[in-house]
């Protein structure tokens, strides 16, 4: 008699947090095999590369601190776009919003002439307005012309990458710059406090934790939220309830959009006291609060758990590029992988597989 | 003719589980070549999971399938129409986008390579057609077909198969009565050819005047089966049920109030732009119920959409206690207390993800006491489910059970619990008892009935003929979005309800 094994898929009611935490896991890790694969085709081993990796963003205080500053950015866009993806608009567009953001409060650095204490204040509501607006296109589009969200926000990024290059190339390039493509450095007063000897700009740490509470709150606790998650589940019995589509859209853009340019003027007034390229102010950072909204299942808590993880892998980036010579983009490979296998395992949340010996 | 030379089928301890539900508990059933072998049980009884096993949609746990006296495996769709068994589903499959003839040949290799040989295919069609007497254009878009002319497409499509074995499963729940008759004949017609008929249904007077033999499914295991002759109505409904069943509902003498609704010229356009509406009128009072009898497709949908303020009306007008509400919106409506029992609970009742508590709020969560400015006020919101629950014996193990895990009999209690909890002045209720049992359907009539004692003006919207005429003081009839006549319910004659339904101006006196 020959035994083989087989399987049973059935359908699971509810996938318990236990569940969740482990599929998430499972995912990591098939992440983390695949990218080894390209590893090994640089001729490293996938295991000495992780262990470096591990060592480098967690291991001394040099590299935890690299880890908990690109936490920030990806803490501030996360937690926003959990709120969207509760209401089901898909934002693709964090990236863009990150930079009208940084746009926004350069302008208010460079060219207010505010008092010394306001201007940072300052700064932070114009980065906050100039990310919502751009959120907001989007929305606006989505809900009178019925466009579609994931085309309209992915290119916002573009117009907003190419809105940042002409204005460093053009009218906000900086007469001390000596010729390179930036504005000129911020005043004094615009630059965020770090904590000692690292570039964690604390207050915009302590802005993302504070958001990250309340959104939670919004979440679970006021009409609003309670609008949203109806939005989200079941947009047919939000319509029959009388729930308006336009108003939740655009405060879940206000919201998303405006998060990001946040973590623009952290950015900025954080690490680069001026505005410069597009990818120096940003390294991907929107994109990549997607991954670490979707890895929080769209709770705005559990995104400072994620925003922390892939701080971690960013700041691994570094280390694969210095202590291995590897390209930085690697890590790109390595979120995209991670994407990849977060959204196939979606299924087995829904589906329970159970093996057995059969004759 | 005991022997298994005589069946055309026969399923030997089916077993087919569910997480949580065992949908098939170890059936057998025996169907005899050439009759019409009827299914009879209430929903979630297991009888389309276990035709769903015998057509090889499902794999059972256990058990065998037997065929002509052969053991064999029915491994997908494909292979039990191999092996000659067909199946038209309660909702059809069929494309609405493609032809009646490019939906028969559909994954059917008519014809050299990629190519189909419509003459030929058309040929055949035409012929089956014929002899059956299913007459349908071959070259019409199925979406613009009636629903009684869809399903004669899914049976053609059956027998352009060659199937010997063919399983309707509730086929009459989309038809006229008069067309019920047709499908009669026609079932009739195919068996004298040979044909063999399963036939799923709950309902007693299908069972009664079609089939030969019927066989009770509860709870996942066969009662009992019997010759139809040798039985009646009260045994099978206490055979189905497993207690007897009291046919009567409470109902008392009408006590019509002060009028409620007034629909002047309404004209309304459904989801494709054609007009769904042309010109409703009517009256509805406190204290009564007004059915509204039509097949699928009349312009019932968008009247209830159109009161409840979910669909924009292009004409005319709607009074609700003598104040103008044309084309308020959902909210407004909501806040005007009126109460919407829609007809696709799950897609539009409820937010199947959220809690039970949370469910029971859907429309309530902006007023006091369940929020206040901004903030949910959780203990009152856990307090409202508490008195739901036990008010209208929803059974769940506790408020914070996700509505996606009931049942649809206490799905629809929490809808009914959170749309009556205050007094509305108007009901609109569509299909209120669709698909739910026995039990579950008494109750939710009687929750409907003392809403009418209270003095609640309700629509009731339904297909189901039989529950408009025990249910309704007076039946409006509509047809392709006109009013064909309104009618007194105790005088009623279902024929006539029949004729209406099928385009029929009422002949008497308006009421």
């Amino acid at each position: 008699m020959k035994r083989r094994v087989g399987f049973k898929v059935e359908r699971r009611p509810v996938a318990s947090g236990r569940v969740v935490f482990f599929v998430s896991l499972l995912a990591i890790l098939a992440a983390l095999v695949v990218a080894g694969i390209f590893f090994q085709i640089y001729g490293v081993s996938p295991i000495r590369a992780y262990q470096l990796i591990l060592r480098g963003s967690l291991g001394n205080r040099f590299g935890l601190a690299e880890t908990v500053r690109r936490a920030i950015p990806l803490l501030l866009c996360g937690v926003g776009l959990t709120i969207a993806f509760r209401a089901l608009f898909w934002n693709i567009g964090a990236e863009g919003q990150l930079l009208m953001g940084a746009v926004a409060a350069a302008g208010v650095a460079l060219f207010s002439g505010l008092p010394g204490p306001l201007l940072l204040p300052a700064m932070f509501i114009g980065g906050f307005l100039g990310g919502a607006a751009w959120g907001l296109i989007p929305a606006i589009l989505k809900v009178i012309l019925g466009l579609n969200d994931v085309i309209t926000t992915l290119m916002m990024n573009y117009i907003a990458i190419y809105f940042v290059e002409w204005l460093i190339h053009g009218p906000w390039k900086g007469p001390t710059a000596r010729g390179f493509a930036y504005t000129d450095t911020f005043p004094r007063a615009a630059w965020l406090p770090t904590l000692y000897g690292t570039r964690i700009h604390w207050p915009t740490l302590v802005l993302g934790l504070v958001l990250a509470v309340v959104m939670y709150i919004l979440v679970t606790r006021t009409r609003s939220g309670f609008e949203i998650r109806v939005i989200g589940e079941n947009p047919n019995a939000a319509r029959f309830a009388g729930i308006s589509q336009l108003k939740t859209t655009l405060l879940v853009m206000l919201i998303s959009g405006g998060f990001a340019g946040l973590a623009g003027v952290g950015e900025i007034a954080g690490i680069h006291l001026r505005l410069l390229g597009p990818t120096h102010i940003s390294m991907g950072y929107g994109y990549t609060a997607i991954i670490v909204a979707w890895l929080a299942r769209r709770n705005p808590l559990a995104v400072i758990v994620t925003s922390l993880l892939f701080g971690v892998i960013m700041a691994g980036g570094d280390v694969i590029k210095v202590s291995l010579g590897l390209p930085f983009q690697l890590i790109n490979v390595f979120n995209g992988l991670i994407l990849f296998f977060l959204i196939g395992s979606e299924i087995l949340l829904r589906y329970k597989i159970s093996f057995f010996l059969r004759r | 003719m005991d022997n298994s030379e005589g069946y055309a089928i026969e399923l030997r301890g089916i077993v087919k589980r569910f997480p949580g539900v065992v949908a098939n508990d170890g059936i057998d059933l025996k169907v005899r070549r050439g009759e019409i072998h009827c299914l009879l049980g209430e929903n979630g009884a297991g009888k389309t999971t276990l035709m769903r096993v015998l057509y090889g949609l499902y794999r059972p746990e256990e058990g065998e399938i037997i065929l002509n006296g052969q053991p064999v495996h029915m491994t997908s769709p494909r292979a039990a129409l191999n092996h000659h068994v067909g199946m038209v589903h309660q909702h059809f499959r069929l494309v609405p986008t493609l032809s009646v003839e490019e939906n028969i040949v559909l994954g059917l290799d008519e014809g050299t390579g990629p190519f189909v040989n419509f003459r030929k295919t058309r040929e055949k069609i035409s012929s089956i057609a014929n002899e059956y007497g299913l007459s349908v254009d071959l070259q019409t878009k199925v979406w613009q077909l009636a629903v009684g002319q869809q399903q004669r497409v899914e049976i053609l499509k059956a027998l352009y198969r060659e199937v010997d074995i063919l399983i309707m499963d509730e086929p009459t729940s989309v038809l006229t009565p008069q067309e019920v008759d047709q499908l009669f004949t026609t079932l009739r017609t195919l068996v004298d050819d040979g044909l063999t008929i399963i036939f799923i249904t709950h309902k007693l007077d299908e069972v009664m005047q079609v089939s030969d033999r019927v066989t009770v499914l509860r709870k996942g295991k066969v009662v009992s089966t019997l010759p139809t002759a040798e039985t009646d109505k009260p045994t099978l409904a206490r055979l189905m049920v497993g207690r007897e069943v009291v046919f009567r509902l409470k109902k008392g003498p009408i006590k019509r109030r002060e009028k409620i609704l007034e629909v002047n010229d309404l004209h309304a356009l459904n989801d494709r732009g054609l007009p769904a509406l042309r010109g409703v009128s009517f009256d509805l009072f406190g204290g009564e119920i007004l059915g509204v009898a039509g097949v699928s497709g009349n312009g019932q949908y968008e009247l209830a959409e159109v009161l409840t303020g979910l669909r924009k009306s292009i004409k005319g007008r709607v009074f609700l206690a003598k104040k103008e509400v044309t084309n308020c919106s959902a909210r407004e409506m909501n806040d005007l207390n009126v109460a919407h029992i829609p007809a696709e609970r799950i897609r539009m009742g409820i937010v199947p993800a959220l809690s039970i508590r949370e469910n029971l709020i859907l429309k309530k969560y902006r007023r006091p006491p369940f929020s206040y400015r901004e903030f949910l006020d959780n203990k009152e919101i856990e307090e409202n489910a508490h008195r739901a629950m036990s008010d209208y014996q929803i059974a769940a193990p506790s408020y914070e059970t996700p509505a996606k895990l009931l049942s649809g009999g206490n799905i629809q209690k929490v809808i009914l619990a959170r749309e009556l909890s205050e007094n509305p002045s108007l009901i609109v209720a569509v299909h209120p008892t669709y698909g739910l049992d026995i039990g579950a359907t008494e109750q939710v009539r009687q929750i409907l009935l003392a809403q009418r004692e209270r003095g609640a003006a309700t629509l009731l919207i339904s297909e189901d003929l039989e529950e408009i005429m025990t249910l309704s003081d007076r039946i409006l009839v509509i047809f392709n979005g006109e009013v064909m006549g309104i009618l007194d319910a105790e005088s009623a004659d279902i024929e006539e309800i029949g004729l209406m339904m099928a385009g029929t101006r009422h002949k008497g006196e308006e009421l």
